[in-house]
């Protein structure tokens, strides 16, 4: 079940759109925030808001990488090593997050704290390697700046 | 030149409506109001103005398909699902310039007829989606959006859609499916989006960068915007640069200048004065380029002639420590990653080809995987539902058509002198 904010929330995106289907995506990043991650009741409540068919909302928050299908840590580490940032070293931090943090891509730390996506090209090729922590950008990255940042986030 | 999309960006309050009016913004959308919709959508067509996501098409003819067909209502979308990779051309746009996206789209869709807009804005970026529902609002308190905008009849709506990670959805068929609350997979063609577009509207999808060049090209007209940059292909151009250059970023510059000029007199050249290697000038999926073939003018019209693409702009340079079998691996990884899975010769055979290109990257190479390459590349090209599949296809046949002995050694010596880290 959403809470009412959330059913709030979802009400007024529905608004933006001819039809109530259009809202789906959106709908399914609240859920995950809401809910932390896309558990079948958060599939199940976005499917009942909206009257989309609970299939339909499964199959459209699967395909799409950014929709999270499994607990994930406390702090989202999102690292880029597409071309750009891999011909800059982004896989010497990949190598230095697993043997600093633990952190293995795809995988969570065993506190929770950390977990950490790769990601396909995250627009900072001019600045890279580079990195988003949750919702923050981290540029020009080194193993030394990457312990900083991440000793921010507890 | 002067600079018309990256205008004012040093200016930490740039995203605001007041610095935007300070600096002259919304005064075109005030001058194209007071012009008839069909007059515009004219001076578009004398200024040769191009779609700048990559394919180069004419705007004013997308314009006028959608602008000509009799159902209502018509939405216009701006694609900022800026994926390409190597691409950072919109993201200042729309993070320090988002008012004048807004006036853009606003001016385009009176043009077109359309009184709905949404930017479909890709999920990797957070900040762009708070400053842009900011400026939205700003406007709206403004009246540049909405019923009677500036006093007159016109309306416009406009919000933001977010994505959440697929490349795919920068198609412009994909796209739609994924703003209707759907997994982005294109839509065969016909019929098109200019008349069956989202919600089977008629439908204008246009790139953040070409929507951000109205403004100007109201503003000095036609005829005065199409003497900006090559004569066939004319306008500003953001071109994005990264990898190993002495100063890499967002180079705004007449469209048409030479790519040698770009890395060597803008970015000053090869980071640490090392040797060059290789060039990738307009995105990932555009063919890679040997140092000797980049003295060539970057726009949509003339990088084909010299055995490339314009794609996005996006410069990414390779010295000499680079290994470009690595290189190639990774972004067959990536086209496999982000292929739909809609039709069989993409979905199988973006990973086939990273699979064999990790054979030989990892020394595992055998005898002949360089042809079977090339001959799963040509099961793959020219017979996909979109371009994913024949950009995979392309980037495999031109680095092998460019640097075939690479993949050879790679494959005799079980491995490269240029390998430094795994993947």
């Amino acid at each position: 079940m959403f809470s009412e904010a959330a059913v709030r929330e979802i009400q007024e995106i529905r608004a933006k759109y001819p039809t109530a289907r259009a809202a789906l995506l959106p709908a399914i990043y609240v859920a995950q925030r809401e809910f932390g991650w896309l558990t079948p009741e958060a599939y199940e409540a976005v499917s009942d808001l909206l009257g989309v068919p609970r299939a339909i909302a499964r199959g459209v928050g699967t395909f799409y990488a950014m929709y999270r299908q499994k607990p994930m840590g406390r702090h989202v580490v999102q690292l880029c090593t597409n071309v750009s940032c891999m011909i800059l070293g982004a896989e010497r931090l990949v190598d230095f997050l697993k043997s600093r943090f633990g952190l293995e891509p795809g995988g969570t730390t065993q506190d929770g704290r950390f977990s950490l996506v790769i990601m396909e090209c995250i627009g900072a090729c001019g600045t890279a390697p580079a990195m988003l922590v949750n919702d923050d950008f981290y540029e020009n990255l080194t193993e030394k700046s990457i312990e900083e940042i991440l000793g921010k986030y507890r | 030149m002067e600079k018309v999309l990256l205008k004012n960006i040093e200016n930490p309050h740039s995203a605001d409506i007041d610095e935007y009016k300070k600096a002259g913004g919304y005064r075109s959308l005030s001058k194209a109001l007071d012009m008839a919709s069909k007059d515009i959508i004219e001076e578009v067509k004398k200024a040769g103005l191009r779609g700048r996501g990559g394919a180069g098409f004419p705007v004013a003819m997308k314009w006028t398909f959608a602008s000509g067909d009799p159902k209502f209502p018509k939405y216009l979308l701006c694609n900022a699902d800026e994926g390409e990779p190597g691409t950072f051309k919109d993201r200042p746009i729309l993070e320090k310039n988002p008012h004048l996206l807004i006036e853009g789209m606003v001016i385009s869709g009176y043009a077109l007829g359309a009184e709905y807009g949404y930017i479909y804005l890709r999920g990797e970026y957070p900040a762009a989606k708070d400053i842009l529902n900011k400026a939205i609002s700003q406007a709206y308190e403004n009246g540049y959006l909405g019923d009677g905008i500036l006093g007159k009849k016109t309306r416009f709506h406009l919000a933001v859609h977010q994505g959440a990670g697929a490349y795919i959805c920068g198609e412009e068929t994909a796209l739609i499916e994924s703003l209707e609350g759907d997994k982005g997979q294109p839509r065969i063609k016909p019929p098109f989006p200019v008349n069956v577009g989202v919600f089977s509207k008629p439908t204008v999808v246009n790139n953040v960068e070409t929507l951000a060049n109205l403004p100007y090209l109201i503003g000095i007209g036609g005829e005065a915007y199409a003497r900006i940059g090559s004569p066939e292909c004319p306008g500003p151009k953001i071109y994005c640069v990264s990898g190993h250059v002495e100063r890499p970023g967002v180079y705004e510059l007449p469209m048409g200048t030479s790519l040698k000029d770009i890395i060597y007199t803008h970015c000053g050249g090869i980071k640490g004065g090392k040797k060059l290697k290789a060039v990738i000038p307009g995105g990932i999926s555009t063919p890679v380029l040997p140092p000797e073939k980049i003295d060539c003018p970057m726009d949509f019209v003339n990088m084909p002639k010299h055995g490339s693409m314009l794609g996005s702009g996006a410069v990414i340079v390779m010295d000499e420590t680079v290994c470009l079998v690595k290189v190639c691996y990774r972004a067959l990884k990536f086209f496999e990653h982000e292929s739909c899975g809609k039709c069989t010769p993409c979905r199988e055979g973006t990973g086939w080809l990273r699979s064999i290109l990790g054979r030989i990257e990892s020394g595992e190479g055998m005898e002949g995987d360089v042809d079977l390459l090339l001959s799963v590349a040509g099961n793959i090209i020219g017979k996909t539902f979109c371009p994913l599949g024949d950009g995979a296809a392309s980037v495999t046949q031109n680095f092998i058509k460019h640097f075939r002995p690479e993949f050879e050694a790679h494959i005799k010596n079980k491995g490269c002198g240029a390998r430094q880290e795994k993947l």
